[in-house]
């Protein structure tokens, strides 16, 4: 797959905010991206709204020209599902990083998606806390050493895309920062599905935790050690794509296609309806693992959140009769005193 | 049949009390209904424990409602029972201290068993004992009755048939006070009409219980509460909540806009949630939300949308929703939060009433951060000021904190309806949408109201957050002058809702010796009290704020032209010191934080003691 996106006028979507991210982040790279997603995604500027909590990430709606909400500290899933829910024809997405998510907005993360509303949540997941200046986040890696954490974290972190498959995500992807094509991908089948999507953005955090993803993202790396999901193709990777992975029952191991009497046919095969392999391939990880990325799971045909309450809606003036404020307030026994 | 005795009597106090499987609530409601059918005036109080069924006949078990009905006006559920129903010996236990000598007390007998004596700690039987002497009363065995009058429905086992004791006992009551059974026979027939039997069984026992009073030589006296001459129109019985909730939907309809309503269930705000939740066709969406952030949080997501967002919680949750209230004060979105006040601090005591939640409400957030709040004083009270909050709200763009408590959202009382929506206040809500010269912090001159812009107006896309903003922008900004500005333009805005106040109105002199003001629900106890004092020719006014910031424009005039000013509340003192930082006013506290409302003996008691 080419990771290079083709040329859209992404200036249709940039607002007249400075950006004020450091030089060299990560940010960039997916606002430049997303600019041009907004854009191919053929929609008006006004239908969009893009609803963010707090952290470098969030301050992501400032620099779109759409309408745009910077709230709190964990809460956009929620203020952006209040949102949906009394407008579904906005185009409504949200963003954090894994700070704002998966730790402090981690119980509204888990709710969203369970209640499949139509947001699409994007993770700038970088693996530590930049805003408040490098602290360990729920998706830093155990020993790892920060300024709350001089001798090493002690927490396991949280795997996301696994998270978000028990949290019964109709739609789960993982993509990087700098993977254009990649990126615009993942980004426009998350734009087009009905019901709650989450993607996982590797970013970079060039001042506190840089290069936390690059043996994945990396130009060099990517090759090796990065598995593309791609649905009704056999899992293979590799500078070549001579490696693949074999499933032994439910348990997974790197095979080299040719070696041992290896063949295509004995790879396993990537199915996004199937929720099982998707949470099996969410475990894979390096070193033992290349690390999956792409759209682990996607199930359509749900009825989204915003779609059933206004079915319930119809079918209580169906069943009622329009609102009418008299009725209601004269609702109950009544009794009349004469005048 | 004897030839019984008919007593009229003015007012009557009842409690029905019994272990919280027995349907006191239930048997309370009808009374109540019947009653309120029947032209009385009446005010009601369910005191019901946190457990949903605590250990069957422990004390902790025991549910009590409280109904007092009248011929004349009545403002409270009344100090003490003239009549008390016990189901059971814990409940005799819990409620016999507030019955008055020689009143009436009727027990079911076959609830004082050796091991129901022992679980309500009697060490012999006070039906025994003669320790109840000195009050008038029966004896029954309830349940055996029950019972024997249900001998012939087969269908239903022995526990089926005695759960419909309260009926029995209802029964009793309605024979006692000259009631018809009718309207509860119509409830039953309604409430029951896929299980038939079960309808039959209750209107069985229900009917038992009246004649057994009709036949029996015990009772020799049945009373008669005429009706209370009441303002023409038309009226129903109305609790709190479910006024509250009436309120809100009226509001939004007569602004035109939906409404939602974000909440997470919390005793004693649930049923808010649970009636807007049948009244989808009137444009409301409902969301139980995960927590209570996520619903003030999806509240504020939808006002932003252009509907009217709604949260609704108790005190525990209020303080969860603190920095998101926060938030929409910045954004400066319409918000409406209800705070049902339980006691508290902390979980506190979840189904008993408390007004301690006035400080947070007025100042319980981070930074300056001003909002309105407003207050309902009666069941009936929180219609009007539901629809109230609305139309500040969406009028001034600002968060509202609507103060009601558990004995309000509990209590009922007859509702003197509106005669058409017509004549409701005027919602007036206007979406900007012309972009000529737009600004999203651009300010209305009267209300200083910035723009409601929906999200989909072409031409107005713009930014909001919890960040500083620039004045008109809406930029973000660090600039101290800004700062300085924004915080000073949002608590002015707060402050010019007083052009939507009423001036209070006093009750009483305009001048004297003892203003009492109050807020919120203790306003039967006070008005009933000061009327006893003004009939004992006390010089004594009463004010009463449904407004609580900002204050009505007059209170400040009123408060002076009195030598003492007495501020009964449920708390330790939250209005006292508003009134007292605000006006300088040595204001006196009439303090009590027992989980129960005023009685109105406490209330004048103090008056007398301060116009000696």
């Amino acid at each position: 797959m080419s990771l290079e996106a083709p040329v859209v006028d992404k200036k249709r979507f940039e607002s007249d905010q400075q950006v004020r991210w450091c030089p060299g982040c990560g940010d960039y790279a997916i606002l430049s991206s997303m600019l041009k997603v907004f854009a191919e995604m053929g929609v008006d500027r006004e239908k969009v709204a893009v609803v963010s909590g707090i952290g470098c990430a969030a301050r992501f709606p400032y620099y779109v020209n759409t309408y745009g909400f910077h709230t709190i500290h964990g809460r956009a899933p929620a203020i952006a599902t209040g949102l949906k829910v009394s407008r579904p024809d906005l185009h409504v997405w949200v963003v954090g990083g894994d700070g704002d998510i998966l730790s402090i907005g981690g119980n509204h993360f888990l709710h969203a998606l369970r209640r499949n509303v139509t947001l699409k949540i994007l993770c700038f997941d970088n693996r530590i806390y930049g805003l408040t200046k490098g602290q360990t986040s729920p998706t830093s890696e155990v020993g790892k050493m920060t300024k709350t954490t001089p001798m090493g974290s002690l927490d396991r972190p949280v795997n996301p895309i696994s998270l978000a498959l028990a949290a019964e995500a109709t739609f789960v992807a993982r993509t990087a920062d700098t993977w254009g094509n990649h990126f615009r991908e993942v980004m426009l089948r998350a734009a087009a599905h009905e019901g709650s999507a989450f993607v996982q953005i590797l970013q970079n955090c060039v001042v506190f935790n840089e290069d936390s993803w690059e043996s994945v993202v990396g130009r060099e790396q990517r090759e090796e050690n990065a598995l593309f999901l791609e649905h009704g193709q056999p899992l293979r990777f590799g500078r070549n794509k001579e490696k693949g992975i074999r499933l032994k029952g439910s348990e997974p191991e790197v095979v080299t296609v040719g070696e041992g009497g290896v063949t295509e046919a004995d790879l396993a095969v990537h199915d996004e309806k199937d929720e099982a392999l998707a949470y099996l391939l969410s475990r894979l990880d390096l070193p033992r693992f290349p690390m999956p990325v792409g759209i682990f799971h996607r199930i359509e045909g749900l009825v989204p959140l915003e779609t059933g309450v206004a079915r319930q809606r119809e079918e209580a003036i169906k069943k009622k009769g329009k609102g009418d404020v008299m009725k209601l307030i004269q609702s109950g026994d009544l009794w009349t005193v004469k005048g | 049949m004897t030839i019984k005795q008919l007593e009229h009597l003015d007012r009557v106090v009842i409690r029905f009390a019994g272990d919280s499987g027995d349907g006191m609530q239930l048997t309370g409601t009808q009374f109540t209904n019947t009653a309120a059918l029947l032209g009385n005036d009446l005010a009601t109080f369910p005191d019901f424990p946190a457990e949903i069924r605590a250990p069957q006949g422990t004390l902790p078990g025991v549910s009590g409602y409280q109904v007092h009905f009248s011929s004349d006006e009545i403002y409270t559920p009344g100090d003490a029972p003239d009549v008390l129903i016990a189901m059971n010996a814990a409940a005799l236990k819990v409620h016999l201290r507030d019955l008055p000598k020689n009143g009436i007390l009727i027990l079911d007998t076959d609830e004082f068993s050796k091991r129901n004596l022992k679980m309500a700690g009697y060490e012999t039987s006070p039906v025994e004992d003669g320790s109840l002497a000195g009050y008038r009363l029966f004896a029954v065995p309830l349940t055996s009755r029950t019972e024997t009058a249900l001998a012939a429905f087969d269908s239903l086992n022995p526990k089926e048939k005695r759960r419909c004791k309260n009926f029995y006992a209802l029964g009793m009551c309605y024979w006692l006070f000259s009631r018809s059974m009718d309207n509860t026979i119509k409830f039953l027939k309604a409430k029951f009409t896929k299980e038939p039997t079960y309808a039959d069984a209750n209107i069985t026992a229900m009917k038992a219980g009246y004649a057994y009073c009709e036949a029996s030589e015990e009772f020799q006296v049945r009373y008669e509460v005429p009706p209370a001459p009441s303002r023409p129109g038309t009226y129903r019985n109305i609790s709190g909540n479910e006024a509250l909730a009436i309120g809100l939907v009226a509001a939004a309809s007569r602004g035109g806009i939906p409404l939602f309503y974000g909440s997470y269930p919390i005793t004693p705000a649930s049923d808010i949630l649970q009636y807007l939740a049948g009244y989808k066709n009137h444009d409301v969406t409902t969301f139980q939300a995960e927590d209570e952030i996520a619903a003030v949080g999806a509240a504020i997501g939808a006002s932003f949308g252009g509907a009217i967002g709604i949260t609704g919680s108790s005190g525990p949750g209020i303080a969860l929703k603190g920095e998101a209230i926060g938030l929409a004060v910045m954004v400066e979105l319409p918000l409406v939060v209800v705070n049902v006040q339980r006691a508290g601090p902390s979980t506190g005591m979840p189904t008993k009433t408390e007004q301690a939640d006035l400080l947070q409400a007025v100042v319980g957030r981070n930074g300056e951060c001003p909002v309105v709040v407003l207050a309902a004083s009666t069941p009936a009270n929180c219609f009007e000021m539901a629809y109230e909050s609305v139309r500040i709200a969406t009028k001034y763009m600002v968060p509202v904190v609507l103060l009601s408590d558990g004995y309000l959202a509990n209590g009922a009382e007859p509702w003197r309806l509106p005669e058409n929506a017509g004549k409701l206040p005027e919602i007036r809500i206007g979406f900007h949408t012309d972009p000529k010269d737009f600004k999203p912090y651009k300010r209305d001159e009267t209300t200083l109201a910035r723009p409601w812009v929906k999200p989909g107006t072409p031409g107005l896309e713009h930014r909001i957050g919890g960040i500083e903003k620039q004045d008109g922008t809406g930029n973000i900004s660090y600039d101290p002058a800004n700062h300085q500005k924004m915080v000073s333009l949002r608590q002015e805005k707060v402050q010019r809702v007083v052009a939507d106040v009423p001036d209070l109105k006093v009750f009483g002199p305009d001048r004297g010796k003892v203003l009492v003001i109050g807020w919120g629900s203790t306003f039967g106890a006070i008005h009933s009290a000061v009327r006893l004092a003004q009939a004992d020719g006390l010089k004594v006014a009463q004010v009463h704020l449904h407004h609580l910031n900002p204050f009505p424009a007059n209170l400040g005039d009123i408060l002076a032209r009195y030598d003492k000013v007495l501020c009964p509340e449920m708390n330790m003192g939250q209005l006292k010191l508003l009134l007292r930082a605000r006006y300088l006013v040595d204001v006196q506290g009439l303090n009590k934080v027992e989980g129960q409302p005023f009685r109105v003996r406490e209330v004048l008691t103090r008056i007398q003691e301060m116009t000696r």
